[in-house]
C-alpha cells in the first residue's frame, strides 16, 4: 500500500516538476534575443563598461596624462608585454632629479588581459578600452606607444603644509 | 468547404473519358502522379521543418537563428540540401556493403508508406483503408529495421549501441503509442482514417473525450517523441556518448535520408495525433454556434490540418528543448512501469465509459 502511494506521489511530482521545466523554457523563448547581428551594428555596438580590449592611457585635454613612470605595471606584468621606458629630468623649481615617462610601449600581441597593470597602478594612469576591433595586417601594429607624443604628467599641487602637521600628530 | 475530390476525379475523368486510356494505364498513371506528389510533400515537409526546428530552437536558447542566407535565413535549408547532395558518399571498408546502403531506404520507405494513409484535408486521401489506424502503427515501425540494419551493417561499436537502443526503445513505446490510439479508435468506433475524422465534425475528440482523451494525447505524445528517437528520447544518437550512434559511419545523400526521416517522422507523428485527438482536417465546430461554425468552415480543411499539425510539431520542439537526455534505464522505466499501466487502465475506463 505504501509502495502504491509512493508511486503516486513520485508520478504526480514528476509530472509538476516537467510542467515547471516546460514554463522555463517558454520564458526563454519569449525574452529578448542576445545575438549581435555584427557587421550591420557596428556603428551602434557598445561593449559592456568591463570589457578589456586594449590597454590605454587616458589623456586630458590638455595632452596631459597621470604616468609617473613608476614601473610597477611593468613589474606585474607576468608577459612582459609592457615596457616603461623613462628619462630623468631636473625638476625647474626644487633641481632635483625626476622620472618622466618617455615611452609606454604595450604589446597587444602578448597581453592576456589579466588586468594586474591597471589593479596595481598607484595614479589610475592607465585603463581599459571597450574598442574590440584589434585585427591588424601587420604583427608591427601590434606594438603600441600607449603614451601620445609630447605628453607631460599632470603637475599635481604642491603637497599643503596640513596633511604634514596631521601626519606628525598621528605619530 | 472545397473539396479536393473535385480535383481528383477531375484528373481521373480526364484519362478515363477524355483520353480514352482502359483501367490499367488510367491506375497506372495515377499511381505514379500520387507518388510523385507525395515525394515532393515528403521533401518539401523536412525542408520547412528543417527550417523550424533550427529557428524554434534558437529562439528557445535566445539566439536568433539562421539568418545570413536569404530573407530570415530561409533559403539556408535549401543550400544545405544542395550541399549534402553533392558530398561524397564514402563506403566503409569493413562494413557489410549491401546492407550498409540498403539500410536508409528502409528508414525513407517506412515513413513514406505512412503517408499515403494520411488525411491531409477534405478528400486528399491517397488511400482509405477500412483499418488505417493499424496500417499507419505497423509501417512508420518499419523504420526502425532501417535503423538496426544500418547499426548493425556499419561495424561500429558506437553504430551497434546506438541500433540496439532505438529497437529496444521503439518496440516498448510502440506498446503505448498502440493504446492510445486505440482508446481513440474505441471513441470513434471505426479504425477507418475518414471516419475517424467525420466523427469529429461536432467536436474534436480532446474536447469530447473528456479526460481519458487528454490522457491518452499526451501519452501519445510522449511515446511519439520516443519512437522518432528525438526530444529527450535520443539515445540512439546521443552525440555526447556515441558521436551520431547508429548513422555515424553515413555521408552524403545516405546520411540525408536520415536526417529527413528524422523530420518526416515527426510530422508523421503530430499529423497522426491531429488526425486522432485534433479532429484531423475538421474545423473547430462547437454544437449550438451556427454562425461560428460557418465562419470556422470557410477556412481551408488543409489549413486547419496543419495548422494542427504545427502546434503538436511545436509542443515537440518545446520537450526536445527544455529536458535533459533519459538514460536507458530511465527511458525503460518510463514505459513500463508509468506509461504502460496507465493507457491500460485508461483504455479500460474508456471501454467502460462507451459501453455505459
Amino acid at each position: 500500500m505504501k509502495s502504491l502511494i509512493n508511486y503516486f506521489k513520485s508520478l504526480f511530482e514528476g509530472i509538476w516538476n516537467l510542467l515547471l521545466g516546460l514554463k522555463i523554457s517558454m520564458t526563454n523563448l519569449l525574452r529578448k534575443k542576445v545575438t549581435e547581428k555584427y557587421p550591420e551594428n557596428r556603428k551602434t555596438k557598445k561593449q559592456f563598461e568591463r570589457f578589456r580590449a586594449q590597454l590605454t592611457m587616458p589623456h586630458n585635454d590638455k595632452n596631459e596624462h597621470k604616468c609617473i613612470a613608476c614601473g610597477i605595471c611593468e613589474m606585474n606584468c607576468p608577459n612582459g608585454t609592457i615596457q616603461v621606458i623613462s628619462r630623468m629630468e631636473a625638476d625647474p623649481e626644487t633641481g632635483r632629479n625626476k622620472k618622466v615617462l618617455d615611452k609606454y610601449i604595450y604589446d597587444i600581441g602578448t597581453c592576456i588581459y589579466c588586468n594586474q597593470c591597471v589593479s596595481t597602478c598607484p595614479q589610475d594612469a592607465i585603463a581599459w578600452s571597450q574598442d574590440f576591433e584589434q585585427a591588424v595586417f601587420d604583427r608591427d601594429r601590434l606594438y603600441m606607444q600607449l603614451n601620445n607624443p609630447n605628453s607631460k604628467v599632470i603637475e599635481k599641487p604642491k603637497p599643503a603644509p596640513a596633511p604634514k602637521a596631521a601626519e606628525t600628530a598621528n605619530n | 468547404m472545397f473539396d479536393f475530390k473535385i480535383v481528383t476525379s477531375w484528373i481521373d475523368n480526364l484519362l478515363r473519358v477524355d483520353l480514352g486510356l482502359d483501367n490499367f494505364w488510367t491506375l497506372a498513371i495515377e499511381f505514379i502522379l500520387v507518388g510523385v506528389a507525395l515525394l515532393a510533400a515528403y521533401a518539401l515537409i523536412a525542408l520547412v521543418l528543417i527550417y523550424a526546428e533550427r529557428k524554434i530552437c534558437a529562439f528557445f536558447q535566445c539566439r536568433i537563428g539562421p539568418d545570413r542566407v536569404g530573407k530570415w535565413g530561409l533559403i539556408q535549408v535549401i543550400a544545405d540540401m544542395i550541399k549534402i547532395l553533392t558530398k561524397e558518399i564514402i563506403p566503409i571498408k569493413r562494413s557489410e556493403k549491401l546492407l550498409f546502403f540498403l539500410a536508409p531506404f528502409f528508414v525513407i520507405i517506412g515513413s513514406f508508406l505512412t503517408f499515403g494513409a494520411l488525411p491531409f484535408a477534405k478528400g486528399l486521401h491517397a488511400i482509405d483503408f477500412n483499418i488505417g489506424v493499424l496500417y499507419i502503427l505497423a509501417v512508420s515501425s518499419l523504420g526502425v529495421i532501417g535503423i538496426v540494419l544500418a547499426g548493425w551493417s556499419s561495424n561500429n561499436k558506437y553504430s551497434l549501441i546506438g541500433a540496439m537502443r532505438a529497437g529496444a526503445q521503439l518496440i516498448s513505446y510502440e506498446i503505448s503509442a498502440g493504446l492510445a490510439l486505440m482508446t481513440m479508435v474505441v471513441l470513434a468506433g471505426s479504425m477507418q482514417l475518414s471516419t475517424i475524422v467525420e466523427s469529429q465534425a461536432d467536436g474534436w475528440f480532446i474536447f469530447k473525450g473528456g479526460i481519458f482523451a487528454l490522457v491518452a494525447f499526451v501519452i501519445y505524445l510522449i511515446a511519439g517523441h520516443a519512437e522518432t528517437n528525438r526530444g529527450p528520447f535520443d539515445l540512439p544518437e546521443s552525440e555526447s556518448e556515441l558521436t551520431a550512434g547508429y548513422h555515424t559511419e553515413y555521408s552524403g545523400i545516405m546520411f540525408g535520408f536520415y536526417y529527413v526521416a528524422e523530420y518526416t517522422n515527426l510530422f508523421i507523428i503530430s499529423a497522426i495525433a491531429t488526425t486522432m485527438f485534433l479532429g484531423g482536417w475538421m474545423p473547430l465546430h462547437i454544437p449550438g454556434l451556427d454562425g461560428f461554425n460557418q465562419v470556422m468552415d470557410y477556412i481551408p480543411s488543409a489549413v486547419w490540418f496543419f495548422g494542427k499539425c504545427a502546434f503538436c510539431i511545436f509542443l515537440a520542439l518545446w520537450v526536445r528543448w527544455s529536458y535533459p537526455r533519459l538514460r536507458i534505464d530511465q527511458l525503460l522505466k518510463l514505459e513500463w512501469k508509468i506509461l504502460m499501466p496507465i493507457s491500460l487502465i485508461n483504455i479500460a475506463a474508456v471501454a467502460v465509459a462507451v459501453t455505459i
